[in-house]
């Protein structure tokens, strides 16, 4: 199969002008025939190539030393603490990263750098040609393996019993259905639509507004001006520990309170009660895929999603300044109850978060 | 060594006795693989999805894919009496109580990136030398789903580890969810089984990342693999490398050691990346809490592209029948993926479509040779850089101390104005080169030696190319753009087909109509004899066509 001598006037890719083509030129220079490589420093110096071969060895000998160690570091740097009460040691952990992962990485690489330095520069096989030859079968194949399949078909009947054909097909369509319908109980079956259930935090009217982290309650006097607080409703506190209510609620009902100079505040219609003080609460879910917003800019009351730069006007109910969202941050209404702590007067009144189909004006 | 040829012959043997292996075995065992860098990429692809199956198996044994609330007693301190799901809790423990298992941790996140950047890589290789042409167009559209489906478990498997970070990506692949018309919502609630987050996510996205997708990867490589053996390798033109056939190494042995060892390279600068650079700290970040997220962290690389347009798509809603359609969402999270893929696998039947060429390619196309299909490429590298940089567009904000608007401005203009620029410099200079190459078969190559002739003339003396080299300048195909031929035959009679005909050669001289030639015969004659430096050429003293 192998040969050296191609065809020597190697024209023989040559565009053969075809179909629609314009008559293509001939090539000017003819092809020269294959190059034969020429001879290593390895091939013509034995001191080269014995030099070449210690290379190879030692680079697997250093492979093997490199597997040993490993094992050795394995075994020598320790990461548990003698005392379990005091924990991990973070460098500990490091210093066995890094011999590990060094010894085992440097032993594959050697291992492979040797063989490839061995392929290179030791073995002698030469440079091997073969023909390809067209993928497309021949005709009388092609016509047989026709005929063969008119046989088969000729045989069922397939195209004559429209009847069989027609319940066969029938039959087969309505199979995927029960795979389909099985998947209905990955979501849950009660609790109302999936739109429904966006619909409602656990903000209600009285509902106190706790600092988050800590859950304490909040005065108006507790906040100064140009101060942002993040809380959570009171009735957070109540959710069971387990189970999936109380991580969904922290991903809905989040707040931001923050206080401003009443003056700077622009109100929309509708809106003139739901601050106290110059202080107002908007959700911290964006509006544009939901992120929680985090970085607020005290003088200009810029608040910006670090996801995708939403930027909305805390001062100007919430609007979108800048960014992909498109809809303003929804503000909760709040009040003072009567011993003086931050309440809300409501739920929100829109749903908080990305928009959805459901979801109308 | 005779041992080992024994004991071979003996393996070899039984096998042949049963399946008749030594008839398939002969014809295969120097199978020819030629030889160039770029034929590495797809190696590189491969052998880092193994390291990224071994590590994956070893993660397995540890990980705890639930996302059950326990209030963590580990080894990591800081979390201690933290509440978090076992999955975060699992993965703290594989980091710090698992000798070595912080490093298969990394090797096998430091795989997936440069799983897909190698799959990328490859790509681009096959698109930029013409390799997905036909017979190669299964093959090509195999890449693309395999390209899908790598992405698909580096997302499933960013997201496994629950902590702050995997779950702001989740948080995001909602909010895309839900900006889909109708049925978003549902979408989202099988999905999370109920409200975001819910408590089964975790549970449902591990079968998938360990087993769904890297199932279908191993079979579609297997078939990538069986089709790439079956058709031979592309290779490069050149003396004695034709398009009916192929030049190179024998598969046993240098194949063999080359790309076995290449294996074990590749694995070892993964093992090195893994043990020296630190990825994915998730200790530091904490457990998911949807409430918090950390400013400046970015996705893996192979996701920036989307979280890019998602940022620099301006704000965009409207409503049908008072239900809100949000453009700034649908746009970059559900079509853009749309946009890019459909064309991207489509494009060897639509180049085919444009140049009407069916024939059988062996042989690569050096990219200059093919200035549009380069062009192209560039324009569309250009694209997806600028929404790579618009992903980052917070990190490049703080380098260059420059707002943030900015960028995103930039980005939001240069999205349509770079890559068409981009097309027309790279198509230009494709062009220049391929005069260059014309110039140097034509009259040699500039020696840089100045001559002044009696009567004062300067002229730059200029070297002959052996008919080697001219041969490696002109090895590739003329394509000349196609002819519709007449409207209307000799007796007037108008072709039906005219009008089509018309439209494909349009394309097609879209495609060839720039392309500048290698000279043909009568040019290079006339080049030799035009007074030249060069024109005493040793090629005339050759006799024709050999050497």
């Amino acid at each position: 199969m192998s040969t050296h001598n191609v065809n020597p006037n190697g024209d023989e890719h040559a565009v053969v002008p075809h179909g629609e083509h314009a008559v293509v030129p001939a090539d000017p220079i003819a092809d020269p025939g294959l190059h034969h490589d020429e001879l290593r420093l390895t091939d013509v110096d034995d001191k080269a190539e014995r030099r070449a071969e210690r290379q190879v060895a030692g680079m697997f000998t250093l492979a093997s030393l490199l597997t040993v160690a490993f094992i050795v570091f394995y075994v020598v740097v320790g990461i548990h603490p003698d005392n379990p009460e005091n924990g991990v040691n973070i460098g500990d952990v490091q210093v066995s990263n890094l011999t590990l992962g060094l010894t085992l990485g440097l032993a594959l690489f050697l291992l492979g750098a040797g063989a490839v330095q061995w392929a290179r520069s030791l073995m002698t096989s030469p440079e091997v040609v073969h023909q390809r030859h067209e993928l497309r079968s021949d005709d009388e194949t092609r016509a047989a393996t026709i005929a063969d399949f008119d046989t088969g078909t000729e045989e069922t009947g397939f195209g004559r019993r429209k009847l069989i054909r027609n319940s066969l097909l029938g039959a087969l369509a309505l199979l995927p259905l029960p795979a389909v319908i099985m998947l209905r109980d990955l979501g849950p079956n009660t609790g109302g639509t999936p739109a429904q259930r966006k619909e409602h935090t656990i903000w209600a009217e009285g509902v106190r507004v706790l600092t988050d982290v800590t859950f304490m309650p909040i005065r108006a006097a507790d906040l100064e001006i140009g101060q942002l607080v993040n809380a959570m409703p009171a009735t957070f506190e109540a959710l069971p520990e387990h189970g999936p209510e109380r991580i969904n609620e922290r991903a809905k009902s989040p707040v931001m309170l923050v206080r401003m100079l009443p003056e700077d505040i622009h109100v929309e219609p509708g809106r003139e009660n739901w601050g106290v003080d110059g202080i107002l609460a908007y959700s911290k879910i964006c509006t544009h895929v939901g992120c929680p917003i985090s970085l607020y800019e005290q003088t200009t009351h810029h608040m910006l999603c670090p996801c995708h730069q939403s930027t909305f006007d805390l001062s100007d109910n919430g609007k979108v300044i800048f960014g992909p969202a498109a809809r303003s941050l929804p503000q909760l209404p709040i009040a003072v109850d009567s011993e003086g702590y931050l309440i809300a007067q409501s739920d929100f009144t829109e749903p908080v978060g990305p928009s959805y189909w459901e979801r109308t004006r | 060594m005779s041992a080992i040829v024994n004991s071979a012959g003996k393996v070899v043997d039984f096998v042949d006795q049963r399946i008749t292996a030594s008839n398939w075995l002969k014809r295969n065992i120097r199978k020819v693989f030629p030889d160039h860098w770029s034929f590495l990429l797809g190696e590189i692809a491969l052998f880092s999805f193994i390291m990224i199956l071994l590590s994956g198996v070893f993660l397995t044994l540890w990980f705890k894919p639930t996302m059950a609330h326990v209030v963590y007693e580990g080894a990591y301190l800081p979390m201690r009496g933290v509440g978090m799901s076992e999955a975060y809790s699992s993965t703290l423990e594989i980091s710090f109580e698992v000798r070595g298992g912080l490093l298969m941790r990394q090797v096998h996140h430091w795989g997936a990136l440069i799983f897909v950047a190698a799959m990328s890589a490859h790509m681009l290789r096959v698109f930029f030398t013409g390799a997905f042409r036909k017979p190669r167009e299964i093959n090509w559209l195999i890449g693309v789903v395999l390209l899908v489906l790598a992405v698909a478990a580096g997302f499933t498997g960013y997201s496994l580890p629950d902590d702050l970070l995997s779950g702001t990506g989740l948080r995001i692949i909602e909010g895309g969810m839900l900006a889909i018309p109708i049925v978003g919502t549902y979408m989202s609630s099988f999905l999370f089984g109920g409200e975001y987050p819910g408590d089964d996510i975790i549970a449902r996205l591990y079968p998938v990342h360990i087993l769904l997708v890297p199932g279908l990867i191993i079979a579609l490589v297997t078939a990538h693999l069986m089709i790439l053996w079956y058709q031979k390798h592309t290779h490069w033109g050149g003396p004695g490398k034709t398009n009916n056939n192929v030049a190179g190494a024998p598969f046993f042995p240098i194949y063999v050691a080359k790309a076995g060892g290449f294996q074990f390279i590749v694995m070892g600068v993964i093992v090195l990346l893994a043990a020296t650079i630190q990825i994915n700290p998730v200790w530091l970040w904490g457990p998911y809490d949807p409430s918090v997220v950390s400013a400046g962290t970015q996705p893996d690389w192979y996701v920036g592209f989307l979280d890019g347009a998602l940022r620099v798509m301006p704000a965009w809603e409207f409503y049908i029948f008072d239900h809100p359609v949000s453009m700034s969402v649908l746009i970059p999270a559900i079509l853009l993926p749309g946009i890019i893929l459909t064309p991207l696998a489509l494009y060897p039947w639509l180049e085919q479509k444009a140049t009407g060429d069916t024939r059988e390619h062996h042989l690569l196309d050096r990219p200059r040779n093919v200035p549009v299909r380069t062009g192209i490429g560039v324009a569309f590298i250009v694209f997806y850089v600028l929404l790579w940089i618009a992903g980052g567009n917070d990190f490049f904000a703080t380098i260059l101390e420059i707002p943030v608007n900015w960028i995103t401005w930039f980005i939001r203009i240069g999205i349509f104005v770079l890559p068409p620029l981009a097309f027309i410099m790279t198509k230009r200079i494709c062009m220049g080169l391929q005069r260059r190459d014309r110039d140097k078969v034509m009259h040699g190559r500039e020696t840089g030696i100045v001559m002044v002739s009696p009567d004062g003339e300067f002229s730059e003396l200029h070297a002959p190319l052996s008919q080697a080299q001219a041969y490696q300048l002109t090895w590739h195909e003329r394509q000349l753009p196609s002819d519709p031929g007449p409207a209307t035959d000799a007796n007037g009679i108008p072709n039906p087909n005219y009008r089509a005909k018309r439209a494909q050669a349009r394309l097609s001289r879209f495609y060839f109509g720039d392309v500048v030639q290698k000279p043909t015969v009568q040019e290079l004659e006339a080049a030799h004899h035009d007074g030249h430096g060069g024109s005493d050429s040793a090629r005339d003293e050759l006799p024709s066509g050999q050497q």
